[in-house]
């Protein structure tokens, strides 16, 4: 119990990485659907870095800092787009952009 | 003993505030819940001894992507309440566990095979950010130039697409018309 293992971090990122997923879900607002895939981006970390440290191997952080690039990223083009669509259309409701009718 | 402590109550810290962002209604207590929780996660990369991550992670997320979130927050009408989908919880829910049920099956698989080798162990004497600038820069020099690469991309696109009229092409605009808007410029100034 007092003694903080690799399943402790294990544990940790899966209750978060779910409360991300509950959050991609459940949201219809587009923006908050960004926070939650940002939610779901730092679990991931959090296992990458805890591996790391375990395992005394540094590849770990390596790919956390890489994830953390394509998280930088992704949000500049994505809140551009949002900002574009927002423009257009005065709304950023998920439910707004089915243009498809199937 | 403080290792745990401190373990436990960031875990603790961490959950509510990523809780709070994923089911509150008010975008604003979303976007301070999540740069909170941002904070709070740089807590177990410096308990785990990644002290270069743990700065990164402060300095990129609640630095960078927090001030563009809240940039791009005053674009949209973030003062009413969020509409939410109206869907089966329970289905919601178990799905969500049972996708992340998976995730940390697929890191732990190699963990419990026991067939784990470092392949760049962690050099004797060197600080944390030191041996990240020697593997960085020797072993992942190629995927870091190409993430550079992929920043500017992003730079690029972000400008691009929130720039005041750059949807507008100048090529495809008459000559005229540009005139007009010239004027028309002069008149409000």
């Amino acid at each position: 119990m007092m003694e903080i293992g690799l399943n402790h971090y294990l544990v940790l990122s899966t209750i978060l990485f779910a409360i991300g997923l509950i959050g991609v879900m459940r949201r219809k607002n587009l923006l908050l659907l960004f926070f939650a895939t940002e939610i779901l981006l730092n679990s991931v970390n959090i296992a990458f870095a805890a591996i790391s440290h375990y395992y005394g191997d540094l590849t770990g952080q390596m790919f956390a800092f890489f994830v953390i690039a394509i998280a930088a990223s992704e949000v500049a083009v994505g809140l551009g787009l949002l900002i574009v669509w927002h423009k257009r259309h005065g709304n950023i409701d998920l439910e707004t952009m089915t243009s498809m009718r199937g | 003993m403080f290792e745990a402590i401190a373990f436990y109550l960031f875990s603790f810290l961490t959950i509510t505030m990523f809780f709070i962002a994923v089911t509150t209604s008010q975008a604003l207590y979303a976007l301070t819940a999540l740069a909170a929780g941002m904070i709070f996660i740089s807590a177990f990369f410096f308990i785990l001894g990644a002290d270069f991550l743990g700065a990164i992670q402060i300095v990129v997320y609640s630095g960078a992507v927090m001030a563009l979130y809240a940039f791009g927050m005053m674009f949209f009408d973030t003062t009413r309440d969020v509409k939410e989908k109206q869907g089966n919880k329970f289905i919601i829910v178990g799905m969500g566990v049972l996708a992340a049920v998976l995730v940390v099956v697929i890191f732990a698989a190699p963990i419990v095979g026991d067939n784990i080798v470092a392949i760049y162990p962690m050099i004797e004497g060197a600080g944390n950010t030191q041996e990240v600038g020697m593997v960085l820069f020797t072993k992942y020099l190629v995927p870091f130039e190409v993430a550079a690469v992929m920043l500017l991309v992003a730079m690029i696109a972000g400008i691009v697409l929130a720039g005041k009229k750059m949807d507008l092409s100048l090529t495809l605009t008459s000559d005229d018309k540009i005139e007009e808007d010239e004027n028309n410029k002069k008149v409000l100034l």
